[in-house]
C-alpha cells in the first residue's frame, strides 16, 4: 500500500488519510464580491504538477498539508500548518 | 456470406470497406471544430452533419477514435435521477438510445434490462422513494421494491438477512440499460464521416487566437485551421483545453477504476448497483463481469490503477454476489473524470461567443452521448443555447443555482 509521511505520527499506509483538498486562499468575508465567492467555493487547483492539499491522519484527527504531484502521485512533503504560508487560509 | 468471405479472401487486390476514413490533411478553415474524438464528439458531428445541413466539421482527437472516457466507462444507461432538468434530459437520453441502431444503421447491442439499485438502510429508502416519485412525475419507469420483489428481479443475490448489508428494498428502473460503448462511437464517426465530416485522430490541440471574444483558429500539432464555432468536448481533459482558451472551470479531475472478470454464463439479466458498498456489476454480452464503483478518493490526472481499490471493488461484488468468489479477474483500467462540484455537466455557452461546452461528464457522460450531441449542434445550428441545455450553463455557479445530483449519481462519493 502507499505510505503518506504524517508530520505528527509518521510513516502510515495511505487508507489511514483523507484528502480536503486543495488549499485555498483566505477571503475576506466583509469584501467579498459574489463571483469571488462563488469561486472559493467550486473553484479549485487542478492543474498537472505539485499542489498543496489538506490531509487527516483519520484516527489521530491531525490535519495537515501535503504537497503532492498529481501525475505521477509522488508525495513531496508534508508539514504542519503552522508552516503553510500568511496569506493563506488556515480554516 | 461465406461465399463473398470466400471470393474476397482469394482477391489479391481487395480493399475492404472501411467504415471511418483515414486522417486526412487539414483544410484552412471549418464552420465547427470538436475538440475531442469521443462519443459525444461524434455525436454533436452527426446531428451537425445529418440534421442541420453542416458539414463542414472537423473532429480533433489527441490520441485515437473514442479511446478515452468512451472506451473506459462501464455503460450504464439511465434515467433515474432526482431533478426535474436531469430527468428530463437524461430521460430523452434513453429514448435516444432506444433508436440509436436504426438512426445509425449499427448494430449498438442496446440491451434496456434495467437497473436495481440497492438500499441497505431506511435513510437510502427513503431518498428512493423521492427519486422513485420525480420519475414517475416525468413519465420514466421506476418504482420502489421491497426485499421480496428484489428476490424476483435479482435470485443471485445475496440479501444478506440479519448482516451488516441486509438488503431493504430497491430502486427498480426498468428503462435502464446498456450498449456497447465502441459501437456507439463508431456509429456516429461513420455516420458523420460518410457526410463529410473530418475525422482527425492523432491531432493535438495546442493553443487558440483570439479574435475580442471570439476564437478565430486553432492551433494544433498538424497546422492552424480558423474556425466559426468550436465545441469542447474533451473529457478528462477538458479543464486543460478550457484553460488554453482562457476559461476558468471549476472542475476537478479523479481517476475511476473498473475491471472486468473472466466470461461466465449468462445469470445477471439486470445492472446491479449498491451505493453504500460503492460497487455496481453488469454482465456484458460477452459474459463478463464488469464491475466498478466509485472515484479515486484524491485528485489525480493520471489513468494509474491501484490494488486498493480493485479489492474495494472485489470486496462489494463478493458481498452482492458472494458464488464469484472463485472467478479471475480478466482486465482492469481507469479513466480520468472530469467532477464537477454538483456531479452535474457544464454545457452550453462560455465567456466566448462562438466556444461551446459540453464538459464536467465526470463518471455519467457515456449514457448522455446521444442527447448532449443532438441539443449541441442544435445549439452551434442555432447560435443560441437549446432550452433543454440552459439549466446546465456554467454560469449557475455564480448564480448559486447548483443542480444536486450526488446523491443519484451513486459511483463516485
Amino acid at each position: 500500500m502507499k505510505i503518506m509521511n504524517c508530520p505528527l505520527n509518521g510513516p502510515r499506509n495511505i487508507s489511514e488519510f483523507t484528502c480536503f483538498g486543495p488549499v485555498h486562499d483566505a477571503f475576506d468575508a466583509q469584501s467579498i464580491s459574489d463571483s469571488g465567492w462563488s469561486h472559493y467555493l467550486f473553484y479549485h487547483e487542478n492543474k498537472a504538477g505539485i499542489i498543496r492539499e489538506w490531509w487527516r491522519h483519520t484516527p489521530s484527527n491531525y490535519f495537515f498539508i501535503a504537497e503532492r504531484h498529481t501525475v505521477t502521485d509522488e508525495i513531496v512533503a508534508t508539514y504542519s500548518p503552522s508552516e503553510l504560508p500568511r496569506t493563506e487560509s488556515k480554516s | 456470406m461465406p461465399l463473398t468471405l470466400l471470393k474476397y479472401g482469394l482477391k489479391r487486390d481487395h480493399v475492404p470497406h472501411r467504415e471511418i476514413p483515414a486522417t486526412p490533411d487539414l483544410k484552412r478553415n471549418y464552420d465547427v471544430v470538436i475538440v475531442g474524438g469521443g462519443g459525444h464528439g461524434l455525436a454533436a458531428a452527426h446531428y451537425l452533419s445529418k440534421y442541420h445541413g453542416i458539414s463542414k466539421v472537423a473532429v480533433l482527437e489527441k490520441g485515437y477514435l473514442a479511446g478515452g472516457n468512451t472506451a473506459r466507462n462501464t455503460t450504464t444507461i439511465r434515467s433515474n435521477y432526482i431533478t426535474n432538468q436531469s430527468i428530463r434530459f437524461y430521460k430523452e437520453a434513453v429514448s435516444l438510445y432506444e433508436n440509436m441502431s436504426h438512426e445509425l444503421n449499427f448494430n449498438v447491442m442496446f440491451s434496456q434490462r434495467g437497473q436495481l439499485t440497492l438500499a441497505h438502510s431506511e435513510a437510502t429508502l427513503r431518498s428512493f422513494h423521492l427519486r422513485a416519485e420525480m420519475g414517475k412525475h416525468h413519465g420514466t419507469r421506476i418504482s420502489v421494491v421491497d426485499p421480496a420483489q428484489v428476490k424476483e428481479i435479482c435470485p443471485h443475490l445475496n440479501m444478506d438477512e440479519g448482516g451488516q448489508h441486509e438488503v431493504v428494498g430497491g430502486l427498480w428502473h426498468e428503462d435502464g440499460g446498456t450498449a456497447r460503448h465502441d459501437a456507439v462511437a463508431w456509429g456516429y464517426a461513420a455516420q458523420a464521416a460518410r457526410r463529410g465530416v473530418e475525422i482527425h485522430q492523432r491531432t493535438e490541440v495546442l493553443g487558440f487566437d483570439k479574435v475580442g471574444d471570439r476564437v478565430s483558429s486553432i492551433r494544433t500539432s498538424r497546422g492552424t485551421v480558423s474556425v466559426g464555432h468550436v465545441i469542447q468536448a474533451a473529457g478528462g481533459a477538458n479543464q486543460h483545453v478550457a484553460k488554453m482558451a482562457g476559461i476558468d472551470m471549476p472542475i476537478r479531475s479523479f481517476p475511476l477504476q473498473a475491471m472486468v472478470t473472466q466470461p461466465l454464463k449468462p445469470f445477471l439479466d439486470t445492472l446491479v448497483s449498491s451505493a453504500n458498498l460503492h460497487t455496481y456489476l453488469v454482465q456484458s454480452s460477452r459474459g463478463e463481469i464488469v464491475i466498478g464503483g466509485g472515484s479515486d478518493p484524491y485528485q489525480l490526472i493520471s489513468t494509474r490503477s491501484t490494488l486498493d481499490i480493485k479489492e474495494q471493488l472485489a470486496h462489494g461484488a463478493l458481498q452482492l454476489f458472494p458464488f464469484l468468489h472463485n472467478v479471475k479477474l480478466l482486465r482492469q483500467w481507469a479513466g480520468i473524470t472530469d467532477m464537477t462540484p454538483d456531479y452535474t455537466p457544464i454545457m452550453g455557452a462560455s465567456p466566448l461567443r462562438n466556444y461551446w461546452l459540453d464538459c464536467g461528464w465526470g463518471t455519467w457522460g457515456f449514457k448522455a452521448t446521444p442527447v448532449a450531441g443532438k441539443y449541441m449542434a442544435d445549439t452551434i445550428a442555432n447560435e443560441r443555447v437549446a432550452d433543454i441545455l440552459l439549466p446546465f450553463s456554467l454560469d449557475r455557479f455564480e448564480k448559486l443555482a447548483l443542480i444536486n445530483e450526488m446523491g443519484a449519481t451513486a459511483a463516485s462519493h
